[in-house]
């Protein structure tokens, strides 16, 4: 053992050094707890001379600009950067609360609850580590910071308190490769993680691809993180694409928009604000209103301006107006009380026949009126899509006004223009070859004009039509 | 061999020129408070891993492997007391950097410049690299390693080496 001691002392000894720092550092990783003592020797040891550094430096360069340049300007510049600061801040508070539609409880809640409480901090230092975004504030315990206290200004969040010494605080930045905080959108309220990147943008991360975030959208502080109260501005989105397994949104973090932070403050007592509704400062993006008529030629039932966007929202229009027609409350039926007759529908039975598919002749009267879709089957439904939409039958039927149909007498042939006989007069509308469902080829023995025939059972509630508008 | 590599890998000299108690001190808590302060102001200056250098200086000049150890444990720990990763992490890898350089030093002749050129740019790249293996293996952490920006900030550190070296040169006192 001496020998092995004495013939490899140097490599023994880096081993037993190696191996304590391992220890070291396996204790605070397991125990999530530093090692305080070595900490505070450290920064107390070097957050003095820091702080001593940059008075002599603010003093130093301030007396020679305030006494030979500028006189008494910068002091007044000072003083108004703060009270500008101050009220930013109270500017943010203020449209928070009478963005919300009620203006007397947004006013009731700006009277009881006063903003967050917060101290006033320096930056006076960066912390060490090649990627790590950390800066020492001359703010401590004794002024009553805490480890998880927010830190932001007026523009936006800048970072948390991580470690609170008695002369100083370590904060981290919220460009980090560490650090996260959960965010929101103003516009969609779509949630995610905010995550630094070790850069000046920052990323918000675990937003599904199907979520809507548009460029210069604004984020805000969510308040989930228990750190950050809801509603401070995060920054503004710089990208967003689609990625892998979420989206991929790039923030410009407003509270670091001028560079290296100088004076922060430190959130004692956050107090949660509202997302504002409206639109706040956002000069680098003019985004238009939305189009009136976003999708041309789409049925409006009602005649009213609606917020429908999709041939879901249209459909469940037309059906809520039939209903409503026929005096017939949604979700009140009992089982097997009669449902609305779907078959008024205007926008579908409404919709002018091709008079190319009309008989010349009407039909008995105990021919069934509505001409079902169970008599033929599938085929129904296809061809009175491909009815409602081929030309513009079936989008100025639904521009139209809605006015009470007439229930229609003859039965209404149902075909499938790709099954029509070559040698017939029977000219089928032309129709997108999109428009026609794969399952509805037919062979070519099916007749092309079919009359329903009075046999056919008639079911109680027709299949409901898809209305197809392009 | 050539003569001049011969000469790079000539015998130490048995000087005695040794560092006094007071600049062993000052110095690394000088280079950790430009490391934390100047940035500040000069962010271009972030690349300065300065205690680092002072550490290779040191262990170069000392050629002592076991002071060596001590001295960059030292200074790694005081920096990672000043940031948010767990104590230890800089403690390792300048506790690395001082054996192997103090090792190296006994084969090489340190005071020749282009033989600190090349040691400061390796073990600045050991530093780099060794800490960001460190941070995934031990921490967790999945941070990025730019080896072309490591390369060219080695060089730089490198560069900042040569006369930093002859500066502490002037600190040493013989006796």
């Amino acid at each position: 053992m001496d020998f092995f001691l004495s013939r490899y002392r140097n490599l023994t000894v880096l081993l037993i050094v190696i191996v304590a720092q391992l220890l070291l550092i396996a204790y605070q990783v397991k125990t999530s707890n530093n090692v305080p003592l070595m900490r505070v020797w450290a920064v107390t040891a070097v957050t003095p001379v820091e702080t001593a550094l940059e008075l002599v430096r603010r003093y130093t360069w301030g007396f020679v600009v305030d006494y030979f340049v500028l006189l008494n300007v910068r002091g007044e510049n000072e003083k108004l950067k703060s009270e500008n600061g101050q009220i930013k801040m109270e500017n943010h508070y203020l449209k928070a609360e009478l963005g919300t539609a009620d203006r007397a409880r947004a006013l009731s809640v700006f009277q009881a609850q006063s903003p967050s409480k917060s101290v006033a901090a320096r930056v006076i230092g960066n912390g060490t580590g090649a990627n790590s975004k950390v800066v020492f504030i001359d703010r401590g315990s004794t002024t009553g910071v805490e480890s998880g206290m927010a830190v932001v200004t007026p523009d936006g969040i800048v970072g948390k308190v991580v470690d609170a010494y008695p002369t100083a605080s370590l904060v981290m930045l919220i460009t980090d490769p560490t650090f996260a905080a959960g965010v929101i959108s103003q516009k969609n309220h779509v949630r995610g993680t905010l995550k630094g990147q070790g850069h000046s943008d920052t990323l918000v991360d675990y937003v599904q691809n199907e979520e809507t975030v548009d460029g210069g959208e604004w984020f805000y502080t969510s308040g989930d993180d228990r750190i950050f109260p809801k509603g401070f501005p995060v920054g503004q989105v710089s990208a967003a694409r689609n990625g892998k397994n979420f989206k991929e949104i790039y923030l410009n973090p407003s509270g670091l928009q001028s560079g290296s932070v100088e004076e922060v403050l430190v959130l004692l007592n956050g107090v949660h604000q509202q997302i504002p509704d409206g639109e706040i400062a956002s000069p680098g993006y003019k985004i238009l209103q939305p189009p009136s008529d976003s999708v041309p030629g789409a049925p409006q039932p009602t005649g009213q301006a609606t917020a429908l966007s999709t041939d879901a929202d249209r459909l469940r229009e037309q059906y809520k107006q039939v209903g409503t027609e026929q005096k017939h409350v949604f979700g009140e039926g009992i089982p097997g009380s009669k449902p609305p007759d779907f078959t008024k529908m205007q926008g579908i039975r409404g919709a002018s026949p091709l008079p190319s598919l009309t008989p010349a002749a009407p039909p008995k009267a105990n021919a069934p009126a509505n001409g079902d879709a169970g008599a033929t089957g599938k085929k129904a439904g296809s061809s009175e899509a491909t009815a409602a939409n081929s030309g513009s039958s079936g989008a100025s039927a639904d521009a139209a006004p809605p006015k009470p149909k007439p229930r229609p007498t003859a039965p209404i042939l149902l075909t499938d223009p790709t099954d029509a006989d070559p040698g017939s007069d029977v000219v089928p509308a032309p129709a997108p070859k999109t428009e026609k469902p794969a399952g509805s080829a037919k062979p070519a023995t099916t007749p092309s004009t079919t009359a329903p025939s009075p046999a056919a059972p008639s079911p109680a509630a027709p299949k409901p039509p898809v209305a197809r508008n392009q | 061999m050539t003569e001049y590599t011969e000469h790079l890998l000539s015998e130490p000299r048995k000087d005695t020129e040794r560092f006094r108690i007071i600049w062993l001190v000052t110095v690394p808590l000088v280079a950790i408070l430009f490391q934390v302060y100047v940035p500040r102001f000069v962010s271009f200056l972030s690349y300065l891993e300065l205690p680092l250098l002072i550490t290779v200086h040191f262990a170069l000049s000392s050629r002592g492997p076991i002071a060596s150890v001590f001295y960059g444990m030292s200074i790694g720990l005081v920096q990672d007391s000043l940031s948010h990763q767990p104590i230890g992490m800089f403690g390792i890898v300048k506790t690395l950097v001082g054996y192997f350089a103090a090792s190296v030093s006994m084969r090489f002749d340190v005071a020749n410049p282009f033989v600190t050129f090349i040691l400061s740019f390796f073990f600045y790249f050991f530093h780099q690299f060794f800490y960001w293996v460190l941070d995934r293996a031990l921490l967790g952490e999945a941070l990025s390693f730019d080896v072309q920006q490591t390369l060219i900030f080695g060089l730089l550190n490198a560069a900042v080496a040569l006369p930093l070296f002859r500066i502490l040169d002037k600190l040493k006192v013989t006796g």
